[in-house]
């Protein structure tokens, strides 16, 4: 392995400075000046209604209000991945809280104050509220025009159904595959949706001036996406990509939730309504709640063939995920989750149905797993039954069928490099599996649970990365790219990757957030590929650089280039000791001649990574055929859980996570995703949920009612584990981590509950109440059977 | 009926002029300029508007204006000491002990009043303190260790 002076070592955050001295400027905290304008909006109150008549008059009296705008306005369809939505509820309202009108006003307050005199007319309609009800058999048709809607070649709508999208993988022969097991399992699992609680609710301002240049300033995910969405959905106004500038400052906690375009397309489109003003558009926290992407519940009936000796020998998944009003971002998470519905292991023969179904919930979109801690729960949870009818033990089960390097894949592609087998032995050690612990409270019962897990960034095969640096006068640099600094560290690992390649300490370098005007593109901050695919653009650029540094000094000294290298922030010879040319003396100025002339000039790099090989088109019946993945990152979590037999409370003394993502770029930045990850996902396993009544309304749009981890909620001890087999194509050999610490935090608390207690509970989350009523059902049962 | 009320902020004299219904959160972000407490919720749950009153943490969003008259108020901008962040923050940023930004204020001001009232907190007593600021990214580990860090520097010192 090579050594690296900035690679590898825990350089403190770049962005540290802004954010702990309040000086970080978030999207709220932008002035605009008095001519700010505030939206606020008019939301449908009905899960599933035609809208009649929308009467503004009311609302237009009160002075100081500027305009009521409505969906007559912005007739046009749009979406990321399939175009199913609209700027505002055109004839129909799909879920409680959809956005039917806006009011723009001085004021907030006077905004909100008028907002509630718009009166809209509705009929009423009867709301397809789960899955099931939306498959049966005439069912009301959530979107009677699906077949008409422009999608990606890689989604697959039935039309006159609630069916957006159907991914169908099949791999080997299934049904062969069932008849070649000695037994077969089959069990159903459900995962309600969730809430991504950022604390940083959505918020965006957009400014329509004089000259017809739309400003958008959002907290954001996706600046450019965001303003391609902008333009294809606002060219029926004239407006180009070149009209619209994304300007992304801060963006407090993101988890997939400001991915894509949400409220965003409000200030947008109702910009271009008070040409000249700004319009301010932020979301309240119960906003936040019912009207951004979820993530999406899922049924998951499930079927294993296994043989005695507990080799795998078919799988079949068939998962219904309750994706929403608008699936065009959630139909992703539904294919992606699809191909891969098999986790980590090598399984022969597989078939997975993953159905994409509308509802009259609000629209599911992007969460951080991005479909896999779903599936996860499930999968996991089975195999741990499985095992113990075989009689054989979790951890050894799952090592008898864990992925391996080559092994070949879902969709027909072979496993890249992979130390799955390495986690599984360290998390297993760390976590002292095997050995039963017994507390000394005869109130308290011990379990430990084991899981593997696995993710791969979902994206188009085309999503691009790229990547401006450029020198100033001391040496410094700045890096210029689009990906987004959502907490994880992105902005400090792109000056390492930029330091070590150019010999300039990460101090020195400067890379702050995206102006889609001034700084190159970007797809998305999304899918954990950031750091692997931006990382990839930024190293390019930084090699471009000093390519220009090494030729300009070789040309300017005569000095043969292969003999020249930097360091230190200087240019030096491997053929002369004592040459050494600060970079500060020429990166901008050049070098001059004996004529006084100058060689060389400003140093100016530039660097691009697209993953040239992928590709989403595949046999649609089967999806063999394409590479719809460029890596799974991929390792194993195992937990200890002391529970209450009465309460059913429970407190973690500790859990472990091992994960291989490759080249470790920061160990310190990598162990915050650790810790924040796991307790995200432990949060959704043990009481988060979100809960809506029989009219499609959510119950707990606030910090109250839906509770999220506090302090107190840690566990006493996280112990994440690092295995380090390096990503061909990555920067440094770096795959992706972001969303992996999270994913199998359901099933080894479900595992561990089992262990401890012999209660299987299949429903998520597992809160205490649900696994004292579980005890209380058991004791009741084995009185009944004496 | 406005009435102008007078108070420190960040060391510094003000007086202006509020009405009854002013929220303190909103006086400061878009009367003062003062932006680092910023609006999670609304309603108390989160903690990130936190301010320091007279040395106590408490939630400008759920507080009135006139409420400060006389007080001395706190944000993230008068920790530091002539131009050096206090020991707090120069901790949380040696050890990574916040993500997107977002919640630090706050959560270093609730921390910065835990350890006036209690220099050497154990860490069931970090984490009390520290409960009524919600963080989503870190899982808080981070946070608890780097409060640790300080008070038991600070500890040495004496």
């Amino acid at each position: 392995m090579a050594d690296h002076k900035y690679i590898g070592k825990s350089a403190v955050r770049v962005d540290g400075k802004v954010k702990i001295t309040g000086a970080a400027q978030y999207v709220d905290d932008l002035e605009f000046g008095p001519g700010l304008l505030y939206a606020a909006i008019v939301e449908s109150p009905h899960a599933y209604a035609r809208i009649k008549k929308i009467d503004p008059s009311a609302a237009l009296k009160l002075e100081g209000v500027v305009k009521v705008v409505t969906g007559k306005e912005f007739p046009y369809r749009f979406g990321l991945y399939m175009h199913d939505r609209y700027v505002f509820a055109q004839d129909h309202a799909r879920f409680v809280g959809e956005q039917v009108a806006a009011v723009i006003a001085r004021t907030p307050e006077l905004a909100k104050k008028a907002a509630k005199l718009v009166k809209v007319d509705y009929e009423v309609l009867k709301p397809v509220l789960d899955v099931e009800t939306a498959l049966r058999d005439g069912a009301p048709l959530i979107h009677p025009e699906l077949g008409k809607y422009q999608h990606v070649p890689w989604f697959f709508p039935e039309k006159d159904t609630n069916i957006a999208h159907f991914r169908k993988v099949r791999k080997g022969e299934p049904l062969k595959g069932f008849e070649d097991a000695d037994e077969v399992f089959e069990d159903t699992y459900t995962v309600p949706r969730y809430a991504h609680c950022s604390i940083e609710t959505h918020g965006a301002v957009g400014l329509f001036d004089h000259s017809r240049r739309l400003t958008v300033w959002a907290a954001s995910q996706s600046p450019h996406t965001q303003r391609h969405l902008f333009a294809e959905a606002l060219a029926p106004l004239g407006i180009t990509h070149n009209d619209v500038r994304v300007i992304a400052p801060f963006v407090g906690g993101g988890f997939g939730g400001k991915a894509g375009v949400s409220m965003e397309i409000l200030a947008a489109s109702l910009a271009t309504t008070v040409q000249g003003s700004p319009v301010k558009v932020l979301w309240s926290r119960a906003q936040e709640f019912y009207n951004t992407y979820q993530r999406q519940g899922v049924v998951a009936k499930m079927r294993l063939g296994v043989k005695k000796d507990g080799t795998i020998t078919a799988l079949e998944q068939k998962l219904y995920w309750d994706a929403g009003a608008y699936v065009e971002y959630g139909a992703n998470v539904v294919n992606a989750a699809g191909l891969s519905a098999t986790g980590p292991y090598n399984i022969p023969n597989v078939h997975i149905d993953s159905v994409c179904v509308y509802t009259n919930l609000p629209p599911g979109g992007p969460y951080r797993g991005f479909g896999y801690s779903e599936f996860l729960f499930g999968l996991e949870s089975l195999f741990n039954e499985v095992a113990k009818k075989l009689g054989l033990d979790p951890v050894e089960f799952r090592r008898k069928n864990a992925i391996r390097e080559g092994d070949i894949l879902n969709y027909g592609g072979k496993m890249n490099p992979s130390g799955l087998h390495e986690c599984i032995e360290k998390v297993a050690r760390e976590i002292d599996w095997g050995k039963k612990r017994v507390s000394s409270d005869p109130k308290k019962a011990i379990g430990k649970g084991f899981s593997l897990f696995w993710k791969a960034p979902a994206m188009p095969p085309n999503a691009a990365s790229t990547a401006f640096l450029k020198f100033n006068e001391d040496a410094s640099i700045n890096i210029l790219v689009s990906a987004m600094e959502i907490g994880q560290g992105f902005l400090t690992v792109m000056a390492q990757i930029a330091a070590e390649v150019l010999g300039v300490p990460p101090t020195k370098i400067r890379v702050e957030t995206p102006d889609t005007d001034r700084n190159p593109y970007e797809w998305q901050t999304v899918a954990s590929h950031i750091t692997w695919s931006t990382g990839n653009a930024v190293k390019n650029a930084a090699l471009d650089a000093r390519e220009q540094i090494l030729k300009t000094v070789s040309r300017a000294l005569d000095r043969k280039v292969e003999s020249l290298y930097v360091e230190d922030e200087k240019v030096k010879s491997r053929e002369d000791a004592a040459f050494a040319l600060p970079l500060r003396d020429f990166v901008i100025n050049g070098i001059m001649m004996k004529d006084g002339t100058f060689r060389g000039g400003p140093v100016v790099g530039r660097g691009m990574f697209m993953p040239e090989f992928a590709s989403a088109l595949s046999d649609p019946k089967t999806s063999q055929g394409g590479k719809p993945n460029v890596h799974y990152t991929v390792g194993a979590s195992a937990i200890e859980i002391e529970v209450d037999r009465e309460t059913g409370k429970i407190r973690i003394p500790k859990v472990v996570l091992g994960v291989d993502c490759g080249k470790v770029l920061n160990p310190e930045l990598l162990k915050g995703q650790v810790t924040g990850g796991m307790l995200q996902g432990l949060a959704t396993v043990l009481y988060e949920e979100m809960r809506f009544d029989d009219k499609g309304r959510l119950l707990n749009a606030n910090f109250t009612d839906y509770k999220i981890p506090t302090a107190m909620d840690v566990p006493d001890e996280i112990v994440p584990i690092f295995v380090e087999h390096e990503q061909p194509d990555g920067p440094f050999g770096a795959r992706g981590v972001g969303e992996h610490t999270m994913i199998p935090a359901a099933p080894i608390i479900a595992n561990a509950i089992e262990d401890a207690l012999g209660v299987r509970i299949k429903s998520m989350p597992i809160t205490a109440e649900k696994i004292a009523l579980a005890l209380k059902e058991a004791a009741a049962l084995r009185k009944e059977e004496k | 009926m406005k009435k102008t009320i007078h108070f420190t902020l960040n060391g510094q004299k003000r007086s202006i002029d509020v009405a009854p219904t002013e929220i303190l959160l909103e006086m400061l972000r878009e009367r003062l300029g003062v932006k680092s407490p910023k609006c999670g919720c609304d309603r108390g749950d989160c903690g990130t508007c936190s301010v320091l009153v007279n040395g106590r943490t408490l939630r400008s969003c759920l507080m009135l204006a006139v409420e400060i008259d006389g007080a001395a108020v706190t944000t993230i901008e008068g920790l530091g000491k002539d131009g050096e962040m206090s020991p707090l923050q120069k901790t949380f940023h040696e050890r990574n002990a916040f993500q997107c930004g977002f919640c630090a204020p706050g959560m270093i001001l609730s921390a910065t009043e835990l350890l006036a009232r209690n220099p050497e907190p154990t860490r069931d007593e970090v984490k009390e303190g520290l409960a009524g600021n919600l963080c989503r990214c870190t899982g808080y580990t981070p946070i608890i260790d780097a409060v640790l860090e300080v008070s038991r520097k600070s500890g040495e010192g004496k």
